[in-house]
Formats: C-alpha cells, sequence, structure tokens
C-alpha cells in the first residue's frame, strides 16, 4: 500500500525530471530569452516568434495564447458559475436541485474531444455568422475585434468552449464553499432585516469569498492546460495579435500538434520547455487554489447536495 | 423605546410537527419577559415567531395574529420591515468573521442604507457602549475582526449589532447558555440595564437566569403556553401543578 502511495511522488518526479531533461537543449540555446525573445522576419518584417524550419524558436505566442484565451474564459464563466451556484444553494426548490447538480457535474464528464467537435460543428459558424460580425461592429472601436479573420476560430470562440468546460469546476466548487458557510451566519443577517439577496451577498458570499477565488483559480487551472477542444478552435497560428478575433495558439496546443512531427531535436526540445513551463504553473496554480478551498471548507462535515 | 407585544391564537409547524398550539399572551413594554421550559416545548420557535424568522424554514408554517405597538405583523407587513424594528441575538454567537469589529456593529445600519461617516462613528460607539463592550475594543475597533473576541465578547458584539438599529423589541434566545459563568454574568447584567429602553424576550434554559432578569415569565411545555405570569408568581406560588414540577426541578 505505501508503495502505491509512493508511486504518485514517483510518477510526479519521473515527469519533471523528463521535462527537464528534454528541454536541456532548448534551454541552452536559448535561456530565458526563449520566453520573451522575437525576430523580425527579413521577407515580412513582421514579428517572427516560431520558425521550427530555420531553428528559431519563442514561447511567447504560446504563453500569450494561453494566458488571453484562459484569462477570457474565466471572464464569461465565473459570473455564470457563482450564478449558478447562488441559485443551487440559496433559491432553488429542492426537488430541482439534485438534478441540476447532476447535470452541472456531467458538462465536467464529457470529453474535450467532443466539447472540440462541438465547438467546430456549432460554436464556429454561429461565431462566424452572428457574433463576430456584431462584436466586430458594436466594440471594433476598441481594437480588441477586429473584422480579418474569416474563419470564425480564433481567441474567442477557443474562450467560448473552455468557459463551458470550466463552468462546472467552479459551480460546483463555490457550491460547496457556500454550503460550508454556517447557517448561524445567514440568520444573523436576516434578523438584521436584510432581503434575501442582501442576506446572500453579506451572509454568504462574503463568507464564502476566498473559497469561491479558489475554485475560480483551480478553474483558471483546468483552462490553461486544456489542449483538444482549444487546439481545434483557436487557429493555431504563432502570432500574437491585439484583436481576440484572431487566429492564435497555446500553449499545449502547439505541443499536441507539432511534436509528433517535430522537425529537429531543437524543434523537440523547445516544445518540452513549454510543456515544461505549463507544468509548473499548472501545478502551482492547482496547489494555491486547494489550499484557498481549504481554508474555507475545512472543520465542516461532508454535506450531500 | 419598546413596544408591547400582543400575541393571539398563535400556531406553528415544521412540517407536520404542530410545534406550537394555541398561544396567547401580552408581553409588556420596556420590561424583560423570560420563556422558560424543557428541550423542544417550543419557547425557541416562540420567539422566532415574533420577528418572522420561523418562516425561513421552507417547511414551516404559521397562522394566528401578533402585533407589535400597532404593527400586526403576520398582516400587511413584511418581514423585513419587522426584522428591522425587531434586534434578535442567538445561541451561538455569530459575529461576521470576515468583518472588523466596527463593520460587525455597523452592518445594519449600512443594510439600512446609512453611510454618513459620523452617523455610523456614533452608532457603533453607543451601541457598544450600551452593550458593555466598549472599553474592551475600542483601541482596535477596525484592526481586529469579529471573530477573534472571546465567546462572550462576541455575544455581547452581537448585542451591540442588534442594537445599532435602535430596534423596538430585543429577541435573545438561550443568548448565554454557550458563555461561561463570567460571560454570561455580564450579559444578564446587560439585560437589566437595557429592559428599560426595550422590550426585552429572553427564551432560557437556566431558571435562575429567568428569575434574576425578568419581571414576567412564561413556563412552555409540549408547545403550549401552560402559565404567564410575573416571575416572582411563577417561581413562589405557581398556579398550574406541571409549572410547580419543572421549577423545582421534578423534570426537564
Amino acid at each position: 500500500m505505501l508503495l502505491c502511495a509512493l508511486s504518485i511522488f514517483g510518477i510526479v518526479v519521473l515527469i519533471a525530471s523528463e521535462l527537464v531533461l528534454r528541454s536541456d537543449l532548448a534551454w541552452k540555446a536559448f535561456g530565458i530569452h526563449f520566453f520573451f525573445n522575437a525576430e523580425t522576419d527579413s521577407y515580412t518584417h513582421l514579428p517572427l516568434y516560431w520558425d521550427p524550419v530555420n531553428g528559431h524558436f519563442s514561447a511567447l505566442p504560446f504563453v500569450y495564447g494561453t494566458l488571453v484565451s484562459s484569462f477570457l474564459a474565466l471572464l464569461l464563466a465565473v459570473p455564470l458559475a457563482v450564478g449558478v451556484a447562488i441559485f443551487l444553494t440559496e433559491m432553488c426548490p429542492r426537488a430541482l436541485r439534485g438534478i441540476l447538480a447532476f447535470l452541472t457535474e456531467l458538462l465536467a464528464a464529457i470529453p474535450s474531444i467532443i466539447y472540440g467537435f462541438w465547438a467546430l460543428a456549432v460554436l464556429t459558424p454561429l461565431m462566424r455568422e452572428y457574433v463576430n460580425p456584431l462584436l466586430v461592429k458594436y466594440l471594433g472601436w476598441s481594437g480588441f475585434f477586429a473584422d480579418d479573420n474569416p474563419t470564425g476560430l480564433g481567441f474567442t470562440s477557443a474562450a467560448i468552449i473552455l468557459a463551458i468546460m470550466i463552468l462546472p469546476i467552479i459551480s460546483s466548487l463555490t457550491r460547496e464553499v457556500m454550503v460550508a458557510v454556517p447557517h448561524s451566519q445567514r440568520e444573523a443577517v436576516l434578523a438584521l432585516g436584510a432581503t434575501r439577496w442582501e442576506m446572500i451577498r453579506m451572509g454568504v458570499l462574503r463568507n464564502a469569498r476566498i473559497g469561491i477565488v479558489g475554485a475560480i483559480i483551480l478553474g483558471l487551472g483546468r483552462a490553461l492546460g486544456e489542449t483538444m477542444a482549444v487546439e481545434m478552435v483557436i487557429g493555431n497560428t504563432p502570432e500574437i495579435h491585439r484583436s481576440l478575433l484572431a487566429n492564435g495558439t497555446s500553449m499545449a496546443a502547439v505541443i499536441a500538434s507539432e511534436y509528433a512531427e517535430a522537425v529537429s531535436d531543437l524543434h523537440r526540445s523547445a516544445l518540452t520547455e513549454i510543456g515544461l513551463a505549463l507544468f509548473v504553473v499548472t501545478i502551482i496554480v492547482n496547489a494555491l487554489a486547494r489550499v484557498l478551498v481549504w481554508a474555507v471548507t475545512r472543520g465542516t462535515p461532508a454535506r450531500l447536495a | 423605546m419598546g413596544v408591547g407585544i400582543e400575541v393571539t391564537n398563535l400556531n406553528a409547524w415544521y412540517g407536520t410537527n404542530h410545534t406550537l398550539q394555541e398561544i396567547n399572551l401580552n408581553i409588556p413594554a420596556n420590561h424583560a419577559t423570560a420563556l422558560i421550559g424543557p428541550s423542544g416545548c417550543g419557547k425557541s420557535t416562540f420567539v422566532r415567531c415574533l420577528n418572522r424568522m420561523h418562516e425561513t424554514n421552507p417547511i414551516a408554517r404559521v397562522t394566528g395574529s401578533v402585533k407589535m405597538g400597532e404593527m400586526d405583523i403576520y398582516a400587511g407587513a413584511k418581514p423585513v420591515q419587522i426584522r428591522r424594528r425587531v434586534g434578535m441575538v442567538f445561541q451561538r454567537p455569530n459575529p461576521f468573521p470576515t468583518m472588523s469589529i466596527y463593520d460587525n456593529v455597523a452592518s445594519g445600519l449600512k443594510l439600512n442604507g446609512y453611510t454618513n461617516r459620523r452617523v455610523l462613528d456614533e452608532t457603533v460607539e453607543r451601541s457598544l457602549k450600551k452593550a458593555a463592550l466598549w472599553d474592551e475594543v475600542k483601541n482596535d475597533l477596525k484592526k481586529k475582526s469579529g471573530a477573534s473576541l472571546s465567546g462572550g465578547q462576541q455575544q455581547r458584539l452581537c448585542i451591540a449589532r442588534a442594537l445599532a438599529v435602535d430596534p423596538e423589541v430585543l429577541l435573545m434566545d438561550e443568548p448565554a447558555s454557550a458563555l461561561d459563568p463570567v460571560s454570561t454574568s455580564k450579559i444578564e447584567d446587560l439585560i437589566f440595564e437595557l429592559k428599560s429602553q426595550y422590550t426585552i424576550v429572553i427564551v432560557t434554559h437556566n431558571m435562575q437566569q429567568a428569575a434574576r432578569v425578568a419581571e414576567k415569565t412564561g413556563f412552555f411545555l409540549n408547545g403550549r403556553l401552560v402559565e404567564f405570569d410575573s416571575t416572582h408568581k411563577i417561581f413562589t406560588n405557581p398556579s398550574d401543578k406541571r409549572t410547580e414540577d419543572y421549577i423545582t426541578g421534578r423534570f426537564g
């Protein structure tokens, strides 16, 4: 049994050491500049980040794409998820609560390739035909929505599919920390003459806020590492654009799409280094999230839905 | 200033459990009234009916009439309006742990839309003084959280929080039962101080406590009000045999 438990540590150590060893070549070639470097294409005079054939590699567009798509996904998912959690814990009739909670959690069980498939079949045409033109028309002045990508792919589509994928994690954990808030806190606020909404805000959300932040960060961790669905809709272009409708790429997506066909050892090593960075960041983000959730729910007995 | 409470034909249920049956009594203004009785006799349910907290439980139901001054709380008035005129202190101290001492006391005022700094400062100081907590916390009003105080201090903080909105009635549901003897006696002194300005209804397990702080006492048993009279009469010469059995310790 001890061996079984130790195998967990063993696996983590093996993964980490392998990532470090295999990214050594890229680290020696580019050092820390790997994450910031950009060359200018001598022909087009545009910034050039990723050119496997000529041996030029920079992680910048991948880091950018991962961050932009993940934070955009949080922006969309958090209000929705917190709303779902509030409804489920404070307003929902008991009979409906079980079904809704079950359905939300079922969303988490759908394989990401299915999300990606659905996004390609349904979401991107929808974006292309209806949503993107509207965004360009009404928000185009901000510079974040440019009319130069006719595919319907891109950061926004990736963020929407990510938002749907992280919704169940954020809402179920938020629900958990809200349920952990003692009933006496709700009564204290109500007895002061609070309306139900004031009670939720002051008695529940305020007490659960650290745990909710934890739930959000955990959602972020999932979004950062999500590969398949993102790879299918983000466009896979190693470029940095201000427009959120532009094609981009992400750290996980580039590894999935290029590793098997890497043109050189340096290319493979550069991809591994991106993987290492992703590994470290997601571990830190997840650890932070777990600590925050634990800080709120500790000491309360596990409750049934 | 407090108002009297007139309760007529009050019945309450939890699901199918008829927890209060045909309660009739008049609680005098600006006095302390104690409600005693064994566990599960309905005394807590009764005070929770006075500010309509009982019905916050989805399976709970109430019939009958409760008049607080001229306000009929089960006809026309909204629960939110009622609870703003009726303060409540619970069995376990429940300060808001994420708020400072100051914000705890000011929370009711903020819910009522007061934002004037000076009004808030004055009310917080006055309420903490009334709750006999001011001297102990005046130096870290905004530094310490409500949860950092001792149990007895937390309960006095909850009393200050209830007093800050200037209620007419103060309901206390076993306010000292989770506290040590010293804190308990502080709470009792406080009730003694406050009862000239507020109508206080205190539920207690502790008969000596009822005898010490209240002018009137009601004895509840199995969801019914067995006897309601002056505290002196209840404890020296009760008219009902069951009251006598209870206060002499034969059951409960």
